[in-house]
């Protein structure tokens, strides 16, 4: 059992040095479809749930677990969804209107 | 050996969430350019969808009730994707708390079900520490996000609340959640010391957020959204499952980074954030230091519009102000009308301008706005010198110039912009009101300053309609 808990830590303490040197170089500009991106992805917490559910006993665990499931899916599909039409909308070169009209 | 077997192998699964780290991590990097962003979330979006399926996949799924898990994901996908595409850019960071909010209290309520599960968590101390962690920050990202959107929605009072000793009572709340956990830890079974991690830590997320002000939100948002992260992690540790930890790892670093960058942007430490304060204390602040001599010189959007068409290079200045008048597009038609007449515009954006990262930008985006005209303060600074004219909309604090100058200041030494070395300052605001540190700002009073009272939005109007008539 102590082997996989340190292999847990050992990809923690990983995970946690690639996050900061992959979200340090996002500019300022991005931060707010950053944030809501970063939001989606801690929705994994979704599979918890999935795998939780499966040993689940009982009425009351059931029902916690089906929320968490629910609450998981709205981070999720939401996040991604907002993430999205956020970044969507960041364009270079907005100017079809003087275009449009020497046409 | 047949094809499903092959995939319910547990390799086969753990090699899906090794690909999905993989595309989480690629389409983060692709957020660092507009240009790829949007390509980098769907790459972060399709590695979430593979590491779902792979789970669903897995052989310890195969007791589970799939009815239940459907009548999950259907409720979300029901409850998540209209609000996702309902939602309008200025409210957006109420959106994400939300979003962050319904993810904490997710782990919250697994690590309830997990506690529940018949075995003991003493004898498994690599299992019971993550999940009393797991349960304690969930509960407090859960109700402190909650508390964010009801301040950020207009719901509770955005002003700064004071609670009496409520430094006090946030850590003894605090101690109740780690001594009813240490209790478990120790081979408690009462699930009734379980709910009462997760109460103690609820009345804690909702007592530290409370005082908050509204203009501290960002830093507010950015720890929450740390939380939720770390949160998850420590619960994918409890699972034992490298999918959670790892995602969750790097939305913790990436809410930690936020923090530190959004609490240096205000000059103030996160503590003292977290601690409220700010912007209770500071109408003594203000009673103190109005001994400020200069006059305020009134102007007319008229006026404005001829020094704007005079000017080879404009900076916009837009502050949380803009947002509330939603004065962005406006702002944007006048932009059109000054580049018609060959004038250069750049919007100036302060890190903390609005109620959540980066929110300006989004803003401004929306508005069709080009993202290379949107400036950091770091490049906009040395340009202010050769800028003709700074128009600052509905900004105050980020361009006081105290900040740089009066060191017994309560900003001094928060970065600003500093508009008041352009040679003309038009300042559109709707009363000679503070900004929300509740401070005097001397740019107001400068030599080169003219301000322009109104409501943002019918002001730039006005002048977008002079410049025609130019």
């Amino acid at each position: 059992m102590a082997s996989t808990i340190l292999t847990n830590l050992a990809i923690l303490v990983l995970a946690a040095f690639v996050g900061f040197q992959v979200i340090s170089k996002v500019p300022n500009t991005l931060h707010t479809p950053l944030m809501s991106g970063t939001n989606a992805i801690h929705g994994i917490v979704l599979l918890g749930g999935l795998v939780a559910i499966a040993h689940a006993d009982g009425f009351l665990s059931r029902l916690l677990l089906v929320i968490a499931i629910a609450f998981g899916t709205i981070n999720v599909v939401g996040g991604f969804l907002v993430t999205d039409r956020m970044l969507s909308m960041f364009k270079k070169k907005p100017e079809p209107v003087a275009e449009d009209a020497d046409r | 050996m047949s094809a499903t077997v092959f995939f319910q192998e547990a390799d086969f699964i753990t090699a899906a969430y090794i690909v999905a780290f993989g595309m989480f991590i690629t389409g983060l990097a692709k957020l660092t350019s507009p240009t790829t962003a949007v390509q980098g979330n769907k790459i972060a979006a399709l590695g979430m969808l593979v590491a779902v399926v792979a789970t669903l996949l897995n052989p310890d799924l195969d007791g589970a009730d799939f009815a239940l898990i459907a009548i999950g994901l259907i409720i979300g996908t029901i409850v998540g994707v209209p609000s996702a595409r309902n939602v309008k850019m200025t409210a957006m960071p109420q959106m994400v708390a939300l979003f962050n909010g319904v993810g904490g209290g997710a782990v919250a309520l697994i690590a309830w079900a997990e506690f529940r599960q018949p075995f003991e968590l003493s004898d498994e101390l690599d299992v019971g520490i993550p999940l009393v962690f797991a349960a304690i920050i969930g509960s407090i990202s859960f109700w402190g996000s909650n508390i964010a959107f009801g301040k950020l929605q207009g719901l509770i009072s955005g002003s700064p609340v004071k609670i009496p000793a409520g430094l006090f009572v946030n850590i003894a709340l605090l101690a109740i959640a780690i001594g009813a956990g240490v209790a478990i830890l120790l081979g408690s079974e009462s699930e009734g010391l379980f709910v009462l991690i997760l109460v103690a830590a609820a009345i804690l997320g909702n007592l530290a957020v409370l005082p908050i002000g509204g203009a501290d939100m960002p830093v507010v948002i950015s720890t929450l959204n740390a939380f939720t992260g770390l949160s998850a992690a420590a619960a994918g540790i409890a699972l034992d499952n490298y999918a959670l930890i790892v995602a969750g790892m790097i939305v913790g670093a990436s809410g930690t980074i936020l923090t530190d960058q959004m609490a240096k942007a205000m000059n103030r430490s996160i503590g003292s954030v977290l601690l409220g304060g700010f912007g209770g204390e500071a109408p003594a602040i203000e009673g103190g230091g109005t001994e400020n001599g200069g006059t305020v010189r009134s102007t007319s959007a008229a006026d404005v519009a001829i020094l704007l068409a005079y000017a080879r290079q404009v900076v916009v200045v837009p502050g949380y102000g803009m947002a509330v008048a939603q004065a962005q597009h406006a702002v944007r038609e006048m932009s059109k009308a000054l580049e018609k007449k060959g004038i250069e515009v750049k919007y100036a954006i302060h890190p903390v301008a609005g109620r959540m990262p980066g929110h300006m930008n989004v803003l401004l985006a929306e508005a069709d706005v080009p993202y290379d005209q949107l400036k950091e303060m770091d490049d906009i600074n040395p340009e202010f010198g050769r800028t003709d004219v700074s128009l600052v909309i509905g900004a105050n604090d980020v361009t006081n110039p105290d900040a740089r100058l009066k060191a017994d200041s309560p900003i001094y030494g928060m970065p600003i912009l500093n508009v008041d070395e352009s040679k003309q300052v038009i300042v559109l605001k709707r009363s000679m009101a503070s900004g929300f540190a509740g401070i005097e700002n001397p740019l107001f009073y400068g030599e080169k300053t003219q301000m322009l009272f109104g409501d943002a939005k019918s002001s730039v109007a006005e002048i977008t309609s002079e410049l025609g008539a130019l």
